[in-house]
């Protein structure tokens, strides 16, 4: 099991989060502007990284804050965590 | 290479020299500097595709390119269970096409795979279960698949080890039966292909890595660079599962894929006890066990993205505390190994069977936790569409495209595994 830090409780065994896929994808501000395409790539699409991943992490059964993750899927290892809103470090 | 016909007869005369005469059974071949086509990814799916291939569509001057060793992924990882009562007809109409595959696929390639229709069994634990396997029931009949509803007295006259009283948290109110279901040796799959396949000159390139791909002036691809060198080939079929997305990022194709590690555990060795396949979506218990005699037992996907073929203890953890509930004879049972796979998932649930937008490069993927039932018919259908460069009517539906045109197959309830 891993231990996660939530950027605002601290380090925390894995099984208080929920995983919420990959980090930093924008929605449009006018979605119906968008091709069919440009909408496929932000639903479906996903980078799917083997190496170093930015992810979205839920402290669900904690403070229950949302919050992103550097995390290498090769090795599971949390390289940092930091608050939504912040670009990628 | 004397590579005699598998018959009574070889074996026996075989015998007289205390079966001690078998010599290997596919050429460890080297790469040529240039083929027809090339398949990147030796597991079932691959090396069906190269048989089907050469078999049917008379390409012979093919590759198999691998990066580990033949059938040492997803294909010798899996818990071996057949079945094709999916919900929607795209999906049924692929699976059993598989399934009529299993059926004569020990004749077929003079390998025996062990094909064995025990019947795999989903269980029902709540009202809403009840109601979702009976919509697959009555969806699968009306296209013409096998699945019949079970009470749980019925359950218990078909699967004796199940715990159908009413001591247990989610009591067993029934099950969805498919009779013609069953499992095969997922090794002998992988070799039985290979064999047969190497026997029409397919070269099977093991220690191969694909770490490029190269396309001509008009986009085309022409050739794909591995670790053993560049292979000319203006025809690349892609199947690669857990390691998709690595592939195909090569020639900038993004998929509607994520991989998940799926985990698996064999108990030690015990005389026969457990007839069929018991899958129980719900409370997530998976369970057959193999002619060898070791339970094999199906645990869930963790909740991340991740390449390290583990998978975390408490996913195990919860599998064998459902197992042991709905069969309590196995709580004194020890397991030998766990291990992991990583699985390309779809956001619906089905495979990509198809072209790509690159001339000249396929793939197939997607199949996520389910894919060892499909490997006769996935491989059948891919070599159509390689061949043809197109599809075959059975995986037309199954393209890329799809998930732009919004005609998803949506079979995420179908599995027997929680996503």
């Amino acid at each position: 099991m891993l231990v996660i830090h939530c950027p605002y409780c601290g380090a925390r065994p894995e099984l208080e989060f929920a995983y919420a896929g990959q980090a930093h994808l924008t929605r449009a501000s006018d979605p119906s502007a968008q091709t069919d395409a440009e909408l496929a790539a932000f639903l479906y699409e996903r980078v799917n990284v083997k190496g170093i991943h930015a992810e979205r992490w839920r402290h669900v059964r904690g403070c229950a804050k949302f919050f992103n993750a550097l995390r290498d899927t090769t090795t599971d290892q949390f390289v940092v965590t930091y608050k939504s809103g912040l670009p990628r470090p | 290479m004397i590579r005699s016909r598998f018959s009574a007869w070889a074996l026996l005369r075989a015998g007289f020299a205390r079966q001690q005469n078998w010599g290997p059974q596919w050429r460890r071949a080297e790469p040529k500097q240039s083929y027809d086509a090339v398949i990147v990814g030796g597991g079932g799916h691959g090396l069906a595709t190269a048989y089907y291939l050469a078999r049917l569509h008379g390409m012979r001057n093919i590759a198999v390119l691998e990066k580990g060793w033949i059938g040492g992924g997803n294909t010798g990882r899996n818990t071996t269970v057949i079945r094709s009562n999916y919900l929607f007809q795209e999906s049924s109409t692929l699976y059993d096409h598989s399934v009529k595959l299993w059926e004569v696929l020990s004749e077929d390639l003079n390998y025996n795979v062990m094909y064995s229709p025990r019947g795999v069994l989903a269980l029902a634990h709540t009202v809403h279960d009840v109601q979702v396997l009976q919509r697959h029931i009555h969806a699968n009949r009306c296209n013409g698949i096998d699945n019949e509803w079970l009470t749980p007295q019925q359950v218990k006259e078909f699967c004796p080890p199940a715990n159908t009283g009413s001591n247990i948290r989610y009591p067993i109110m029934g099950g969805a039966l498919q009779r013609r279901g069953g499992t095969a040796r997922h090794d002998a799959v992988a070799w039985g292909y290979a064999r047969a396949a190497d026997a029409l000159g397919v070269d099977i390139v093991e220690n191969c890595e694909v770490t490029g791909m190269r396309r001509d002036a008009n986009g085309a691809i022409s050739a794909v660079e591995t670790t053993r060198g560049v292979i000319a080939s203006p025809r690349v079929g892609v199947v690669a599962a857990g390691h998709s997305s690595v592939v195909m990022k090569l020639a900038d194709v993004a998929l509607p894929i994520e991989s998940f590690p799926l985990q698996a555990l064999v108990s030690e060795p015990v005389k026969p006890v457990f007839p069929c396949v018991v899958m129980s979506n719900s409370i997530h218990a998976y369970i057959s066990q193999s002619d060898k005699g070791e339970l094999v037992i199906g645990a869930g996907t963790d909740a991340y993205t991740s390449y390290t073929q583990r998978g975390a203890l408490h996913i195990s953890t919860h599998t064998l505390e459902a197992v042991c509930e709905l069969f309590p004879m196995f709580r004194r049972m020890r397991m030998l190994r766990n291990w992991g796979g990583i699985v390309d998932v779809t956001p619906d649930r089905s495979p990509i069977i198809a072209k790509t937008p690159v001339p000249g490069l396929f793939v197939n993927c997607g199949w996520g936790t389910g894919g060892f039932k499909a490997t006769p018919g996935s491989g059948h259908v891919f070599a159509h569409t390689i061949a043809n460069n197109a599809p075959h009517p059975i995986n037309a539906a199954f393209t890329i495209e799809r998930f732009r045109e919004g005609r998803l197959i949506d079979e995420a309830a179908a599995a027997a595994v929680a996503h």
